[in-house]
């Protein structure tokens, strides 16, 4: 039964997980809008979407066995890092265009909440079906 | 947790920023000192940043790698009364441009506030994500 409610949270799980990885990584181009030959980088959120699903287990869900493991990061799995493409290049070989990195930043902002509102109505239809009232 | 991480990014860039904005403060207070350490005229001082790892998934924050003395010649101004003068009268005055320090001092202050929102960003949806199912 824990597992039928896993898999009804799973897509929005993923969803979440991929937006807070956008989200760093355009919080680290904005951070570097100064820094001299930074290239500033994206994800595709589709197919990173696409590939976390497929991957099929759980973010986090890895078993380490021996304490020497490795800490295996398969949040990471299957999201090629992208280059942006840039729209006037600067002199120092910087590639951030700060307005376009602030207007993916609130974009994917807002859908992380998005995101969360449906999780939230997701988990209210499942209490009210448990409820059975 | 990557929004966490976000917190590190951005407040590694309001550490880098501010000291480049203490540096442009330094060279506007000194645009005219004649008489810096060593005996020589005050050189204008400029931050080199870098990118500095903050975690994983590529997720890289900003440090200041070091602080490096401008080497363009020293502004010389004929002024024999000067008691700072030389041999030919002329005084050797800092080479700070204190139209560059402005911009600078402008493009950094608009960087810290980027960062700063951003952790506020970051703050609001992190405090959304605890109140999942409420």
């Amino acid at each position: 039964m824990n597992s039928r409610l896993d898999a009804a949270l799973a897509f929005h799980q993923r969803a979440l997980d991929v937006r807070a990885q956008r989200q760093q990584l355009i919080a680290s181009n904005i951070a570097n809008a100064d820094t001299p030959n930074y290239k500033a980088r994206d994800i595709d959120f589709q197919a990173s979407l696409d590939a976390a699903l497929k991957s099929g287990t759980p973010p986090g869900a890895l078993a380490r066995t021996a304490p020497g493991h490795l800490g295996a990061s398969n949040a990471a799995a299957g999201r090629a890092l992208l280059y942006r493409q840039t729209v006037q290049a600067s002199v120092d070989g910087n590639s951030v265009d700060i307005d376009v990195e602030r207007a993916q930043f609130a974009d994917n902002a807002l859908r992380y909440e998005a995101n969360l509102m449906f999780i939230s109505g997701q988990i209210r239809g499942l209490l009210s079906a448990i409820q059975g009232q | 947790m990557s929004l966490f991480r976000v917190f590190d990014v951005a407040g590694s860039a309001l550490t880098a920023q501010s000291h480049r904005l203490n540096t442009t403060a330094s060279n506007l207070a000194n645009a005219d000192s004649v008489a810096g350490p060593g005996g020589e005229a005050y050189r204008a001082r400029h931050v080199l940043f870098t990118t500095a790892a903050a975690g994983t998934e590529g997720a890289v924050g900003v440090r200041v790698a070091g602080v490096v003395e401008d080497q363009s010649p020293l502004r010389r101004v004929y002024d024999p009364k000067h008691p700072a003068a030389d041999g030919s009268g002329h005084v050797s005055l800092p080479n700070v441009n204190v139209v560059e320090e402005m911009v600078n001092m402008i493009s950094a202050s608009r960087s810290y506030q980027s960062s700063a929102e951003m952790m506020n960003t970051a703050k609001t949806l992190l405090t959304k994500t605890l109140n999942i199912g409420q």
